[in-house]
């Protein structure tokens, strides 16, 4: 009990004494989330308007293969991507190994099944009465795409949340791939797994109780962008 | 209406311009270590002086010494800071690494339950060994191909115990300090380098329900070394950098330094250079 106790005055502490090590991580959390989710969002969401928007042969099976890809094991990806990044590797030349923009390549490889799968969810989702009344009223496709895109935004952006949340919580890529180098790429799940193998939980809490706070003020910020949407 | 649209598309924007990979100082050097070293805080206490000393950032991935050798083995560190003296001649024989030099030592120690149930205190360590296992006492091993683990192992080969298979020996693959507190709960035997004991005994203040049982056998050495990564094998490795960071700690500053680095008062690395 008393590590709880301990971990919330330690947070209060961190919030307020921001040291080096905490405001690092810190950064190193919100930098790679950020590319891992611009680059999520840059390919997922165009991916999954086709995918939810036309028509065409084995779409079906593309949607299963991207459902299952939702579940991929994060250790997984993280292999995988270190096999690729690696100095040794295919992409080896470029020395992504233990950065930020590695680690966010994993990253974005974990949030991308989970733009695209749901973000085709959300255009089959919408009512089929909409799109008929528009073909009546002569929209052109290029019309319909545009009504459908701008009718799902709302839900593309809880897409976002979402994906976000998965991705800034996550501790196995950031772990393989980033390798949890203090001042450079230690974020704070990953300081969190470390303070956790040292024995300190009480900080371990400390540092979970920061991360639900960004994540908290992230989504404050979202919800903010949505009533001004709607007003 | 657009506000939202407008908002993502500068996030993108924003995330793609700075995208760019981070340019590294020109003089940086990446370590592969063992938990130990950063868990007892001697990197953290050593890395400004180095810093200081040489102009070299010097960064550190601490794994156990296994994935620490295929890590360096992969191209993806510079040095080494490890301690599996036969691993490692191995790495070096294979060509993966050169210049290998001893830089300090510290010992392993067997913990226990305070209460002692399976009565090894002041056994040697292949007799402890046996009778943690035969009194069904339960040992908790690292698991995860760590320095300590394959000192761990080569004692079970010693007492010639095949110990995998007992219900009563957890594999955990975890690092030291999750081992220790898995022993803690499960009122188990475990190996540890002192060092991190000594952090852990610290953590844990006067409600540690482990204690050293058996130490000072000399079965229970634990050397460290730094080993260069092959520049022939990886063009990455800046050889004269490399060289700066060997000799920097074997040099007879750092040493006195590393026997200078205590916790709770005890010393916790003995520097043994050129010995």
């Amino acid at each position: 009990m008393d590590y709880l106790v301990n971990g919330f005055s330690n947070a209060l502490y961190l919030l307020t004494h921001m040291d080096a090590a905490t405001l690092s991580a810190i950064y190193a959390t919100v930098a790679s989330t950020c590319y891992a989710m611009a680059a999520a969002l840059l390919l997922g969401v165009p991916l999954g308007f086709l995918l939810g928007h036309c028509s065409f042969p084995g779409k079906r099976a593309v949607r299963l293969v991207s459902d299952t890809l939702l579940a991929f094991p994060t250790v997984l990806i993280g292999l995988l991507v270190y096999a690729f990044i690696t100095a040794r590797g295919p992409l080896g030349e470029y020395g992504l190994l233990f950065t930020l923009p590695g680690m966010a390549i994993g990253q974005a490889v974990l949030a991308l099944p989970i733009v695209v799968s749901w973000t085709a969810q959300a255009l089959e989702d919408l009512d089929p009465r909409c799109r008929e009344t528009l073909l009546t009223l002569g929209a052109n496709g290029r019309q319909l795409a545009m009504y459908s895109l701008w009718e799902c935004r709302y839900a593309v952006g809880m897409v976002c949340v979402t994906a976000f949340g998965r991705v800034i919580t996550e501790v196995g890529v950031a772990m393989m791939l980033g390798g949890n180098i203090r001042y450079a790429t230690r974020t704070m799940t990953t300081a969190i797994a470390l303070e956790t193998s040292k024995g300190d939980f009480a900080q371990g809490i400390a540092l979970g109780l920061v991360l639900l706070l960004m994540a908290f003020v992230v989504n404050l910020a979202l919800a903010f962008f949505r009533r001004r949407g709607r007003a | 209406m657009f506000r939202f649209s407008r908002f993502l598309l500068t996030a993108c924007a924003a995330g793609y311009m700075t995208c760019a990979a981070p340019v590294l100082a020109a003089d940086t050097l990446m370590m592969a270590t063992t938990t130990s070293t950063q868990d007892s805080g001697l990197l953290e206490y050593l890395e400004p002086v180095f810093k200081q000393e040489t102009g070299i950032e010097l960064k550190w991935v601490a794994v156990g010494t296994g994935k620490a050798l295929e890590i360096a083995k992969n191209c993806d560190a510079d040095v080494l800071l490890v301690h599996a003296p036969s691993a490692e001649l191995e790495f070096v024989k294979a060509g993966h690494g050169v210049d290998r030099r001893q830089v300090m030592y510290n010992d392993f120690v067997i913990v226990g339950p305070v209460a002692d149930p399976a009565s090894v205190k002041g056994q040697t360590t292949a007799e402890a060994l046996k009778r943690i296992l035969d009194t069904k006492a339960g040992f908790v091993s690292r698991g995860d191909q760590s320095g300590t683990h394959k000192a761990e192992q080569k004692l079970w080969q010693q007492s010639n115990i095949v110990p995998d298979k007992d219900p009563k020996y957890f594999s955990a693959g975890q690092g030291m300090i999750s081992t220790l507190n898995m022993a803690a709960e499960k009122q188990a035997y475990a190996l540890t380098d002192r060092g991190t004991w000594i952090t852990f005994a610290d953590k844990m203040g006067d409600k540690n329900p482990l204690a050293i049982v058996v130490e000072g056998d000399t079965a229970l050495f634990n050397q460290y070394s730094v080993i260069t990564v092959n520049p022939a094998q990886c063009p990455k490795v800046n050889p004269a950098l490399a060289k700066k960071f060997e000799d920097w700690w074997v040099a007879s500053a750092t040493q006195q330094k590393i026997a200078g680095y205590t916790l709770k008062g005890k010393q916790l690395f003995f520097p043994n250079a050129n010995r």
